[in-house]
């Protein structure tokens, strides 16, 4: 039985904490008898097997019949799946999406259906290169779709497979992907890895128009967020739900299939990380210290190399199918069981340690705005109720912050951070002055349709997802951060986690209380 | 012509002296009787046979023992797999369906269950199992070809942990034997046709794979080799190099209620999808397969030629078809505007 998620008090005895740094990672001391530390729950236990669960959820779905009774001959069938921003780091093979769209076609070529397309729902994100379509769907699906164009990627800038299915009473137009709206049933497979995922933002983002999309990812809508992971109080989950009905309403058929893993992200000789210190062996120890003595000395390139190369050892927890809305509740019901941990009231200081990896950057480099997004945007999220940190309080993030950018990948990031940056780290400014420019521009929108280039409007999105955080905290501190970068962005940098107490002591006294959202393992802090 | 004459008296007058230095060299020995040399029969004695121990016979708890095993392991890891290598290059797909049970604490045992062309078959298949059964597998080998004779008996068991097998029928000595080694955690590797094919296609299942897994509960994993045929395919003198590809399938349980021939057919059935995922894709074989029209295993009872013809045609398409990289589609943008 895995031990849950706990608060720690750290005293003179806690060993120094695990902070994530880019592609390295320190051990730093908190201050003792002011200091807590959120670890979260261990790993639960997979399904002992997956591919049953699977075919069961198909068999017994929830407020749906079951997907052999919804498939027929002469049907339009649409399968779309996450995209490569899920999961992280990449689990190993075979991928949840895999062995759910496998099961999905067994069933399909049983009932003999033929007119059948796969679609990866990336919004606006980067188009997959070959091998992570193969990394996830396998080579069997790869190999039988793709060659004849039926295996392909979703284009939020292509007119002609764009329709309207209606607006919602706030007037919000829902615009999707025509083959999708097109189809007598859509077939979602999804890996929810944090509560944010899955449910109606599935499809509404996934498939959906640049248009449709700034409904909610906007500055209002994400400074209203309370937050990312309680779609309850979430403004961006209440758009996208609006939407949702709207796709219910007007579109297609939807037979939703959901999976969770657990947290095991890191395999051996990683998987000391994962550990709480104090639990390390002496293996353990010597792992930490070797690899942190080598990542020190290795060129940021090839550190990068190793960390994207992990494979993650996810393990399905649990899978659920039929109709949307039902199959979300759920899952959610899985993803809070295992990351919820209860914390009792704020603090004034809340320490995170930023790792290699965001949901866009995938294969990639984490640049300086993707930073400002994990931080601000994803671990400062990672709560329920209230933030971690009182409103007003510091927040101390550890991470190189290096001004490199991924050419290829993230092209208007570099025009971002140079032209939008040096005018206003305001969302609202931003939003307002800059974000059409971005979003119309003729060569980014060429890059996105054509190459492996994040959408132009992308480092907007990706701005406005910390926009709460940056809101909500007096001051916010990169420890060993770019300087240059970390002041573009509009924080203080400091050199030491000393030097950044001492900075944060302008905000919030000389004795604040410091609380650490142990990373990696993910969690959520059920805040009272 | 001098010279040539001189060679031959030359090589006459070595022979002359190796033969006279045998004689000298045995001459102590013929005065020697029994019991340094073996006995002779008296007459009218019948001397009772010595229990046959070739054949399915052959006892081969020696070749299990910790010795042995490394030793197979030195040979599996250096010469046979170089020879593998060099010789069929092969592809291995479909592992990601053992994935979750090679990742078990404990994985549980095996009964692989391929299609089978050559000789070769059981070494690439060697190299294609995962490590997690590839330690403990057995082999079901031909009693009356590979066990036949002592030396290729003892390097049989000694090199690939084989064990002997009648062709014909799953007899009760082997079945006992085959579930012993299971009930210890070993997984097997047989070959269900019972021998190779003759002519490239498969030929029909015997029931051996389905029997012992019925009886031990063990799952049989479908497996499809190619390409090993036309490397050292039966009757052949001599390997012709080339590329091989090994399909791993669903493991399979038999099911309730489900007798032995029906699991034999529904194991060829699924052997039959992969060599049909092999030279169309997954989804094809998996349309096919559901519509009743899967091409047969067996290939098409029609005349040799064209049966001949068929298979031509079909490892055409398996080496050129699937391997050649499909054209990167890229998305239309419409008419171009300048």
């Amino acid at each position: 039985m895995p031990r849950p998620g706990f608060v720690l008090d750290v005293d003179r005895s806690t060993p120094p904490m695990l902070f994530w740094h880019g592609e390295k990672f320190s051990l730093e001391r908190l201050p003792a008898d002011r200091s807590r530390v959120i670890y979260p729950a261990e790993s639960f236990p997979g399904l002992t097997d997956p591919q049953a669960a699977i075919r069961d959820a198909l068999e017994h779905p929830l407020d749906m019949e079951p997907l052999r009774a919804l498939l027929h001959a002469d049907m339009k069938l649409t399968i779309c799946f996450d995209d490569a921003s899920l999961s992280l780091p990449k689990m190993r093979r075979p991928d949840s999406r895999q062995r759910i769209i496998e099961a999905v076609l067994d069933l399909a070529a049983e009932a003999g259906v033929d007119d059948v397309h796969i679609i990866a729902a990336l919004g606006l994100h980067r188009r997959m290169h070959d091998y992570e379509l193969r990394h996830v769907l396998g080579g069997r699906i790869f190999d039988a779709f793709a060659p004849n164009g039926t295996l392909y990627q979703h284009d939020a800038e292509d007119p002609e497979n764009l329709t309207v299915l209606g607006e919602t009473d706030q007037g919000e137009v829902l615009e999707i992907n025509k083959r999708v709206a097109d189809s007598d049933l859509v077939v979602y497979a999804n890996v929810n890895q944090v509560a944010m995922d899955g449910g109606w933002k599935s499809l509404v983002t996934g498939v959906a128009s640049y248009r449709c999309l700034s409904y909610h990812h906007n500055p209002e809508s994400l400074q209203n967020t309370r937050s990312l992971m309680d779609r309850h109080h979430s403004a961006l989950h209440h758009s996208i739900w609006r939407l949702g009905k709207v796709l219910r309403d007007n579109g297609p058929k939807v037979f939703q299939i959901e999976s969770t893993v657990n947290t095991d992200a890191f395999p051996s000789p990683f998987e000391f990380l994962s550990k709480r210190e104090w639990e390390w062996t002496a293996r353990d120890r010597m792992t930490y210290l070797a690899t942190a003595k080598t990542l020190d000395r290795l060129p940021r390139r090839a550190a990068r190399k190793i960390f994207h190369g992990i494979e993650a050892p996810y393990a399905m927890t649990g899978v659920h199918a039929g109709f949307t809305e039902s199959v979300h509740e759920r899952t959610l019901e899985d993803v809070y069981r295992q990351h919820i941990v209860e914390v009792e009231g704020q603090t004034d200081i809340l320490t995170l340690g930023v790792p290699f990896i965001s949901p866009y950057n995938p294969e990639s480099i984490m640049n300086p705005i993707l930073v400002m997004c994990m931080g601000l945007g994803y671990m400062f999220n990672m709560y329920r109720n209230k933030p971690l940190v009182r409103e007003g309080g510091v927040i101390i993030m550890t991470h190189p912050t290096y001004r490199d950018f991924h050419p290829v990948h993230h092209p208007s990031y570099i025009d971002f951070f140079d032209e939008v940056l040096s005018d206003t780290t305001d969302p609202a400014v931003m939003s307002e002055k800059w974000e059409k420019r971005y979003a119309e521009d003729e060569w980014y929108r060429h890059l996105y349709r054509t190459g492996n280039a994040y959408h132009g409007v992308h480092p907007f999105y990706a701005w406005y997802w910390g926009a709460h955080g940056q809101q909500w905290a007096g001051k916010v501190i990169i420890v060993g951060g770019d300087p240059t970068a970390v002041r573009r962005m509009g924080f203080t940098p400091a050199s030491t986690m000393d030097d950044a107490f001492e900075l944060a002591s302008d905000v919030v006294g000389r004795s604040p209380s410091i609380t650490h959202l142990h990373v990696p393992s993910v969690l959520v802090a059920d805040v009272k | 012509m001098a010279t040539k004459r001189h060679l031959t008296r030359r090589a006459q007058q070595l022979a002359s002296r190796t033969e006279h230095a045998i004689r000298l060299v045995a001459k102590p020995l013929a005065k020697y009787g029994f019991p340094w040399r073996s006995p002779t029969v008296p007459r009218g004695i019948t001397v009772p046979e010595k229990p046959d121990t070739l054949g399915s016979n052959f006892e081969t708890d020696w070749a299990r023992r910790p010795l042995a095993s490394v030793t197979r392991s030195a040979f599996t890891a250096g010469p046979m797999k170089l020879m593998t290598t060099v010789l069929a290059r092969p592809e291995i797909l479909g592992l990601d369906r053992l994935a979750d049970l090679a990742r078990l604490d404990d994985p549980p045992p095996l009964i692989f269950a391929p299609d089978h062309h050559s000789h070769l078959d059981t070494s690439v298949m060697i190299q294609a199992i995962p490590p997690a059964w590839r330690r403990d597998l057995v082999v079901a080998a031909a009693a009356d070809y590979f066990f036949d004779k002592r030396w290729k008996a003892t390097f049989s068991a000694l090199a690939l942990n084989a064990i002997p097998i009648d062709r014909e029928a799953t007899g009760r000595q082997s079945a006992d034997l085959f579930r012993d080694l299971i009930d210890e955690g070993r997984s097997l590797l047989i070959y269900p046709e019972g021998g190779r094919s003759p002519d490239g296609w498969a030929q029909p299942f015997k029931g051996g794979a389905a029997y012992l897994s019925a009886k031990t509960g063990v799952a049989v994993v479908p497996v499809h080799i190619e390409g090993t045929g036309a490397i050292f395919g039966k009757g052949m003198k001599k390997p012709r190099p080339g590329r091989t590809r090994v399909i791993f399938g669903e493991p399979l349980l038999s099911l309730p209620d489900e007798n032995t021939r029906r699991y034999n057919a529904r194991i060829e059935a699924a052997v039959g999808r992969l060599t049909e995922e092999s030279v169309s894709d997954y989804w094809t074989a998996a349309r096919k397969a559901s519509a009743g029209t899967a091409n047969r295993l067996e290939g098409p009872s029609t005349s040799s030629w064209r049966r001949k013809w068929l298979l031509t045609e079909r490892r055409h398409r398996e080496i050129s078809g699937r391997n050649s990289r499909p054209e990167r589609s890229w998305p239309n943008l419409g008419p171009r505007q300048n």
